[in-house]
């Protein structure tokens, strides 16, 4: 232990000021702050949005990220925290000057983002070109990040736009639907997941006539609802998250469509805004890998954990975030909080076990994905019932990752 | 696409239009008469939209939350134009953007505190609720036709105010020619206090009377921005008329753009606005 951290400090001023520093641990040219700490801090960097559209997911990831931090006593490794947080304003094209200033300025051992799958891209292509920092992405689905951009040091705590969609295809077919239009955003995200829809809904059967691609984040739907009257599919499966997906799920209900074509998706539809939808969202069914209603001890803990820190209910943003936590601090325990001794940060990445996950346990796929349950679930009185598992231990199929 | 389906989205694009001339008649009332590139139009918008949400829980009630709202937004318009925007007038328009812009920081910010970054949304009211039913599987909500006809007597309200009363007199030699309408003793710093306050109010109230139909979040102000520049630059800049027009132009080519054109929904406007200033780089009724 104690070579450990004496190794520890040594990386830390390597490149800099003194080489004969790290013989020193108690000499009086060890700089004060590491002396009065005991430790340097191990760098977390953030990128996430916290204004816009997706602000609410970006504030839930963090909540519950830091909330497991703190559960562990604020410490990584033994060593304290430091969070550098930068707002992403959902901009792809900012996307690569933070991530440089992250990595090459502020120099963070752990790299936590983002949101858009449009981001994450461009984040990992920089990142896995690099041995470090370790990027842990916390939502963001794009499955290239766990596809042809994979690398040892990008690790994912949510899913792959694969995943949830991927049953909600099969789902529909298996209620009888031969027909469906898909919807979404014109993005990462919406493209990926319709296109994983589709492929489960035609293999069961069912014909998609119509992909419908709105640009983002446009929230005028109107036109589009005429399109789908008059087309009359027997289904509509659509992907659109927060405020769109508020707008989309109230316009579909008042334009009259709810009642004739019923509406399916991914479960970002109803996740998190179940509540401003009211009886415009009530027995839509999504699948997601995560349901506030499942019965485990982990998710009881943690929901009641977290409405008593932030005074509202956690989502499955939340849980990414939560898991994302969980995930560093098994890698920073297993180095003893050396984070240098990236090799082995890896192996004890790919190791995890996620005994308490809120969404149940969870593995790390040899693409760095989770291998996860998704659950079958249904609004009902304004809250997301548990109606079973759509996919079990389902994992992503990794396409044109080198690590799978 | 059938005949009724066409006239269906025929509606579509005008009802789009009205929401835009909403927004676009105080951006080119502020701009065509003050020459202020008001930037936080949106942020305004937004404000209404949460104004109506906050007061809608004391009041239970949409149109007293509005009426509230709009007190309180033409108090607020009025006082950023005496603390703020006045000291402007005579700096060059970069400066006129850099307020605004930091305008939009603080308003984002007073929204983060004052209510989060969840989403919320408004219900429409019992009398509007419910829809008419245009085909076999398809209704119009009751609320935005409702919206449509509370544009059409705003445009008409607002044509009268600046084109029949005193006050649209006082405020159209200002814009002409601020010097000489002093000189002749009408008090110009008041007269543009009171447009400012009315620009501010026409974006809130727009954010206001579409809640219900939108959804209430954070950021819902920027896209609806850059639409509403697009309806002015249309229009030509500083005309209400204009302004009418240009929505309605641009409310229909983003409908059936959406439909007809799906692969490039998101260029057609922009498309028929480098259109339009080809053929008219003032605008279809501004002045050159």
């Amino acid at each position: 232990m104690t070579k450990k951290v004496s190794d520890n400090s040594r990386r830390q001023f390597l490149g800099g000021v003194a080489a004969t520093a790290g013989v020193a641990a108690a000499s009086s040219f060890v700089p004060t702050k590491f002396a009065i700490a005991g430790k340097a801090p191990v760098k977390v960097g953030i990128l996430l949005p916290y204004s816009g559209t997706y602000a609410m997911l970006g504030n839930s990831i963090t909540n519950a990220m830091k909330m497991r931090l703190e559960q562990a006593g604020g410490m990584l490794g033994g060593r304290p925290i430091k969070y550098i947080g930068v707002d992403s304003e959902m901009s792809v094209p900012k996307a690569a000057p933070n991530t440089k200033k992250l990595i090459d300025k502020e120099k963070v051992d752990f790299l936590v983002g983002p949101v858009h799958s449009g981001i994450a891209a461009a984040m990992a292509k920089i990142v896995g070109k690099r041995k470090t920092p370790i990027m842990i992405v916390p939502n963001a689905g794009s499955n290239a990040v766990t596809g042809p951009l994979c690398a040892p040091n990008i690790f994912r705590c949510s899913f792959s736009n694969w995943q949830p969609a991927f049953p909600g295809g099969k789902l529909m077919a298996d209620e009888g639907h031969k027909t469906a239009i898909t919807i979404s955003w014109k993005y990462g995200a919406g493209i990926q997941m319709m296109a994983a829809g589709t492929e489960s809904f035609e293999a069961n059967g069912g014909k998609v006539i119509k992909d419908i691609q709105v640009p983002f984040p446009k929230v005028e739907f109107q036109a589009f609802l005429s399109d789908i009257a008059a087309l009359k599919p027997d289904a509509v499966f659509a992907f659109f998250s927060g405020g769109g997906a508020v707008k989309f799920v109230k316009d579909y209900a008042a334009a009259g469509l709810k009642e004739n074509i019923p509406l399916y998706g991914p479960g970002f539809l109803t996740e998190g805004v179940s509540a401003a939808q009211g009886a415009a969202a009530e027995g839509i069914k999504t699948t997601l890998h995560y349901s506030a209603d499942l019965d485990n001890a982990a998710n009881q803990k943690f929901r009641t954990d977290y409405t008593k820190a932030y005074g509202k209910g956690p989502n499955v943003f939340s849980v990414q975030g939560f898991d994302t936590a969980s995930l560093m601090l098994q890698a920073a325990a297993a180095v003893q909080g050396d984070m240098g001794a990236t090799g082995d940060v890896i192996t004890a990445m790919e190791n995890a076990v996620f005994l308490d996950s809120p969404r149940g346990q969870w593995k790390m796929s040899k693409a760095h994905n989770p291998i996860q349950n998704i659950y079958l679930r249904q609004v009902q009185g304004g809250k997301q019932k548990l109606l079973g598992i759509a996919a079990e231990a389902l994992e992503d199929p990794a396409k044109g990752c080198k690590l799978a | 696409m059938d005949f009724s389906t066409f006239l269906i989205q025929v509606l579509n694009g005008f009802q789009y239009g009205f929401l835009l001339f909403l927004v676009a008649s105080g951006l080119t009332l502020v701009f065509g008469i003050m020459g202020i590139i008001n930037l936080a139009h949106g942020a305004f918008y937004m404000l209404g939209a949460y104004l109506t949400y906050w007061l809608i829980g004391y009041t239970g009630n949409l149109f007293l939350a509005i009426l509230g709202g709009i007190l309180i937004m033409a108090v607020l318009g009025y006082l950023i134009e005496r603390l703020a925007i006045s000291y402007l007038y005579d700096r060059d328009h970069l400066h006129q953007v850099l307020l605004t812009y930091g305008l939009i920081l603080i308003i984002d910010d007073l929204q983060k505190i004052l209510w989060g970054t969840d989403f919320y949304s408004v219900p429409v009211p019992e009398i509007l609720a419910g829809g008419i039913q245009m085909t076999e599987n398809q209704e119009y909500p009751i609320y935005r036709l409702f919206i449509s006809v509370v544009c059409m007597i705003l445009a008409a309200g607002l044509y009268v105010l600046i084109n029949k009363t005193k006050l649209g007199m006082m405020i159209r030699a200002g814009a002409s020619n601020r010097e000489m309408s002093q000189a002749l003793g009408i008090d110009i710093s008041k007269i543009f206090a009171i447009v400012f306050s009315l620009g501010v109010t026409l974006a809130a109230f727009s954010g206001m009377i579409g809640s219900p139909i939108s959804s209430v979040f954070p950021g819902m102000g920027s896209e609806i921005l850059i639409v509403s520049f697009v309806v002015v630059v249309v229009g030509g800049i500083g005309s209400v008329k204009g302004a009418f027009v240009g929505a309605m132009i641009i409310g229909l080519a983003d409908t059936f753009g959406t439909v007809l054109l799906p692969e490039f929904a998101s260029v057609v406007v922009y498309a028929v606005m480098a259109i339009v200033l080809l053929w008219r780089p003032q605008g279809l009724f501004g002045q050159t």
